[in-house]
């Protein structure tokens, strides 16, 4: 089974969110970049595949130099190899597009994305992306299997759960349960040394369009004051929510 | 050219993101001089669509439908958009709806903006506002294509009352292969969910274990609220997967929060922080959390909460 795992590159959950050039651009100054924690889950779940079904796995980002150190992380966990589309990731459409020229110019039977990436937010791509190369798709995936061409997966529903049986060519958009979280694996010296030596393919990107426009940013209002309520008022509180919250 | 609307339902029931992304319909149908269509699968009476500004229902009624398939449901919403020549077509932010759209987007060539929070901005460039960075930034993102399909957020733009009679039309669309095939649901039909919740009452670390959960889970009751927890309370298997909510959980967009010996870390605020009203209790006056909420209690929530169940219940019987 050949499989692609997608790594969006994104700032990491602690970072002060910022904007500049006139709130056009976010500001990446003294911002970390780390694999998004929905992708991690996911190449996680791949080295499973690897391990025991003898799987191979290659990562693959579309965006600029700035994101090989997140790809060299994933490779430092133990994927084979990485590719990375050289262009500016405008929007979901556009990356859904040059994702799947590199699943159909490398054949692969799964590609296992994150259910949505942290910054943008867009939750698209791996719906895009199967639709586009004609793939089956399993959105909020919590549970994988695969037996030759045949998929067992497991997807989070409003209020609960749903287990469905699907073919190869499969995407699925993955989130936590894929595996637990004390599975995420931490490179040690042995994966950073190794993966230096793998490949990391560059290529460039199709003339694709995007289909949406980032003009602007804005940041929410300051919020105001948090109203306190004394232990032995509580009355109050029941008060406060029924009159001047008007939510009970 | 009127604007389409997906109207969810629920074994029949509209559920209440069907009627928010009507009435957001509705205005975007203003702001270009023209009328909603409403596709509605399954549902009983599509009556209620008319109170909020739908003028025609386009009506599906089909066996196959009978549960939710992203493929099938997407195609069945094209074949809808083409009849009626939609510019713009909305959903929700449901779970189904997610998974439904970006198949959507591509087989209508549409640009899709998901998590929208706002009426457009302007329709000339077309101009949305949607959430970014979990909840930390707004972004106003122009789309160009020459379809618009737009993810309206859950419970930001609200029910917007627009009387108009809809007229319904029966809609037989062709039904493509499943591909997806559902083999088993695990779904808790007595409780409401975290999405559709107008109240949630959360619980973190601080209750200690799981045996502490029954006064949540009365609360809960009292208020007809969901049950949510920080992530390492579902890390710990004191609470399912399912209920952990921020930023690598489920997001949160309720009325009200009530976050219980929860700290306040940045990733579970980006999750939860679309909910209108947050209330706080927590020992520790210097959590967190309270910079984020607009009510706080410090204190034990061991007698916080029994006390609040007792006044809540009080509250109720005299609102009777
Ligand atoms: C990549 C990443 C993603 C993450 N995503 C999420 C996410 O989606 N959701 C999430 O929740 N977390 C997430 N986290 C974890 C987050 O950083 C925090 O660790 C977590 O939210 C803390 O959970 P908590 O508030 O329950 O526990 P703690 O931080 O341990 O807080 C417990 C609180 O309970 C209070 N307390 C103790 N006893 C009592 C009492 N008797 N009565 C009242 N209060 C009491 C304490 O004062 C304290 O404030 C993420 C972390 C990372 C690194």
């Amino acid at each position: 089974m050949k499989i692609l795992v997608c790594i969006s590159h994104v700032p990491d959950t602690t970072s002060k969110i910022n904007f500049t050039e006139g709130d056009t651009k976010f500001d990446t100054n003294g911002v970390q970049f780390v694999i998004n924690p929905n992708d991690e889950f996911g190449l996680t779940r791949a080295m499973w595949f690897k391990e025991k079904q003898a799987a191979s796995v290659t990562v693959v980002n579309v965006g600029g130099p700035e994101t090989e150190p997140t790809l060299r992380k994933a490779l430092a966990i133990g994927a084979d190899g990485a590719i990375r589309v050289n262009a500016h990731p405008k929007d979901g459409t556009f990356v859904a597009k040059q994702l799947a020229k590199v699943m159909q110019d490398g054949g692969y039977d799964l590609v296992i994305a994150g259910r949505e990436s942290i910054d943008y937010n867009g939750g698209m791509v791996p719906g895009m992306l199967a639709a586009l190369t004609n793939s089956n798709f399993v959105n909020t995936c919590i549970n994988l299997e695969v037996d030759g061409t045949n998929a067992k997966a497991t997807r989070e529903i409003d209020g609960g759960k749903e287990t469905v049986s699907t073919n190869l060519p499969l995407v699925i958009g993955g989130q936590k349960g894929l595996v637990e979280e004390s599975e995420l694996r931490i490179p040690n010296m042995r994966g950073i040394m190794q993966a230096r030596q793998k490949p990391l393919n560059v290529i460039e990107p199709t003339g694709d369009n995007g289909a949406t426009n980032s003009v602007k940013f804005e940041k929410p209002a300051e919020k105001g004051a948090v109203k306190l309520v004394s232990v032995d008022n509580i009355d109050e509180l029941v008060s406060l929510l029924h009159n001047e919250a008007k939510v009970i | 050219m009127s604007v389409l609307v997906y109207t969810e339902s629920d074994n029949g029931q509209f559920k209440k993101v069907a009627l928010e992304v009507a009435s957001y319909a509705k205005a975007v149908a203003d702001a270009l001089g023209t009328s909603v269509t409403a596709l509605a699968i399954n549902a009983n009476d599509t009556s209620i669509l008319g109170n909020h500004g739908v003028d025609k229902v386009l009506n599906v009624s089909n066996e196959q439908l009978k549960s939710f398939n992203a493929k099938a449901y997407a195609d069945v919403i094209k074949q809808a958009a083409e009849k009626e020549e939609a510019k713009v077509v909305v959903v929700s932010s449901s779970a189904d709806s997610k998974y439904l759209a970006p198949l959507l987007a591509i087989s209508l060539n549409a640009g899709y903006a998901t998590n929208v929070v706002e009426a457009p901005a302007s329709t000339s460039p077309f101009t949305v506002k949607r959430t970014a960075f979990t909840n930390k930034a707004f972004e106003m993102t122009e789309m160009s294509t020459d379809v618009k399909l737009i993810g309206v957020s859950n419970n930001s733009f609200g029910l917007v009352e627009n009387s108009a009679s809809a007229s319904s039309e029966e809609f037989s669309p062709s039904i493509p292969d499943f591909k997806v095939t559902i083999e088993s649901v695990d779904k808790a039909t007595d409780k409401v969910t975290i999405a559709d919740a107008e109240i949630v009452v959360s619980g973190g670390r601080g209750l200690k274990g799981p045996e502490n959960w029954g006064m949540i889970e009365e609360l809960a009751d009292v208020l007809g609220a969901a049950t949510a927890c920080s992530k390492p309370v579902s890390d710990l298997g004191w609470r399912p997967h399912s209920e952990h909510v921020g930023q690598t959980g489920k997001p949160v967009a309720s009325n009200l929060y009530i976050a219980i010996g929860i700290s306040g870390a940045i990733q579970h605020l980006a999750g939860i922080n679309a909910s209108k009203v947050k209330v706080v209790i927590n020992t520790d006056p210097e959590a967190p959390f309270f910079k984020a909420a607009d009510y706080g209690v410090v204190g034990d929530a061991f007698e916080v909460v029994p006390t609040l169940i007792q006044k809540l219940k009080e509250f109720k019987a005299q609102n009777a």
